[in-house]
């Protein structure tokens, strides 16, 4: 008797972790859209949770500030009803002293089954892995990846677009310090899209090409042939007021306004948040209806909600 | 069962889902996935065609209601859930094509009852092959094929399969 089974995609991610999307593959990333799509409808229902996850303990660290993300994360935990442990960095051991390895040991002592984590550190999620049995989702760790909100930037687009082949992206703001702009390069390339990176000289990385992306400092060239422009904080906390002469000054060559929407109309504008208003995007574009960023917002849940579903076991 | 014994015994399942409305019910169909989902649209538009009735069609994946899932499951896909209907006062008819441990169907009780509440749920299964965990049973039945835990049954429909049948096959150890 000759089996008849029906191969469609691929069903399970191949990785135990999410610390970055350099490592993950084509099939791996729409796996993850896909679900987040069905994830998206329950988020619609009455009853906006489901039972998958009863009895299976996440911990949030979170040893930077962060409140949408650490909400969306908790959220996404509470909609698949697991058990969640949230963990700051102020009043809590970490002021005490504490290093992360202990920090990691205890809750690994603690039996839990997932650790999301917000470093201000590159590799910081990495370093987790080899503390902890369970699963670790990077969520940030300095300026190296935030592979999340690169996935809810991807459902974001392909909610406007068919698909990323040929798809021209903008990533524009402070290239270097961004781990949201690594992400997404690496995703975007992968998925066939056309990325280029714009920003002033000071806030772009050397090398950046290497990654295969078209680079411009200017801003017009960016967005007169794009059809995505994701723009990116302006992170005054990463760095000191050198590198920018002014935030008045960086408007005036980066900001958005609604003369560019005016001039390209297919363009959609994406922000990772929160907005600097005046600064990264002008009131009327953060108002304007190919601005995007509420719905990141809401994608954000779903997006969270199948990552933890697809890695748990 | 070849083809014919399948789609004969469906078109007694679809008349036995029109003797089983009552005249105020409002009845629909909702399909498991993935078999369930193609057995579902079979019997709506046999309904339709032999009553001249339209029942509304949903679909339902209860991936992840299912109570095995700490112990790892083969596949994390999601299908689409998607009723387009209120399940509120209901009649509704769930359609898998094989009843086996009755875990599936606890599910997908659970799965509806987190849409709403229905008036009535009934259970409609092509193959009962028996061996239930739990104290579950079917309202409506195509043919009972006593098995052994270590044959499976694999049904096939055309949408899918290229073709319709039934087997018992020995699984692979």
């Amino acid at each position: 008797m000759e089996a008849t089974t029906v191969k469609s995609g691929s069903k399970v991610l191949r990785h135990k972790h999410l610390l970055g999307l350099s490592t993950y593959s084509v099939e791996e990333i729409s796996l993850i859209l896909e679900t987040a799509k069905e994830f998206r409808q329950i988020l619609e229902r009455p009853i906006k949770r489901v039972p998958t996850l009863r009895g299976f303990t996440i911990v949030n660290l979170f040893f930077e500030p962060s409140t949408r993300t650490r909400i969306s994360f908790e959220l996404a935990e509470k909609r698949l009803s697991a058990d969640l442990i949230n963990f700051g960095g102020t009043g809590s051991s970490l002021s005490k002293g504490e290093t992360l390895r202990d920090t990691a040991q205890n809750i690994e002592a603690m039996k839990v089954d997932m650790a999301v984590i917000r470093h201000q550190s590159p590799g910081a999620a990495h370093f987790l892995t080899r503390c902890i049995k369970g699963s670790v989702i990077n969520a940030g760790d300095g300026s190296h990846e935030h592979p999340t909100q690169a996935l809810i930037d991807l459902l974001t687009i392909s909610e406007h677009y068919q698909s990323f082949s040929g798809l021209n992206v903008s990533i524009i703001g402070d290239i270097a310090h961004s781990r949201v702009a690594r992400s997404n390069i690496f995703a975007l390339n992968k998925l066939g899209a056309h990325v280029t990176v714009c920003g002033p000289k000071t806030l772009m990385p050397a090398q950046i090409e290497k990654l295969g992306v078209n680079v411009t400092h200017r801003l017009e060239d960016a967005l007169d042939v794009c059809d995505v422009a994701i723009t990116l904080r302006i992170q005054r906390e990463r760095f000191g007021a050198s590198l920018v002469p002014s935030l008045r000054e960086y408007h005036a060559m980066y900001g958005l306004t609604s003369d560019h929407l005016e001039r390209n109309q297919n363009l959609i504008v994406l922000h990772p948040g929160p907005v600097n208003r005046g600064v990264e995007l002008d009131d009327d574009v953060v108002e304007h209806e190919r601005a995007v960023i509420l719905d990141q917002v809401t994608n954000g849940v779903a997006i969270r909600m199948a990552v933890i579903y697809l890695l748990a076991s | 069962m070849d083809a014919l014994d399948v789609q004969r015994t469906i078109r007694r399942l679809a008349r036995q889902i029109i003797e089983s409305i009552n005249s105020d019910d409002e009845v629909a169909i909702v399909g498991l996935h993935r078999r369930g989902v193609y057995l579902g649209a079979r019997l709506q538009s046999l309904i339709l065609e032999l009553e001249g009735i339209s029942v509304p069609l949903g679909t339902l994946d209860i991936t992840m209601y299912r109570d095995d899932f700490r112990s790892g499951l083969k596949e994390r896909k999601i299908r689409s859930t998607n009723i387009p209907f209120d399940v509120n006062h209901r009649h509704l008819v769930l359609v898998d094509d094989v009843l086996y441990t009755g875990r599936t169907v606890r599910a997908a009780m659970d799965a509806v009852t987190d849409l709403g509440r229905p008036a009535r749920m009934q259970f409609l299964t092509l193959i009962d092959r028996e061996h239930r965990e739990l104290p579950i049973r079917a309202d409506m039945i195509g043919r009972v094929v006593p098995t052994i835990s270590r044959e499976e049954v694999m049904v096939q429909f055309n949408e899918i399969d290229d073709r319709d049948g039934v087997w018992l096959v020995e699984r692979e150890q």
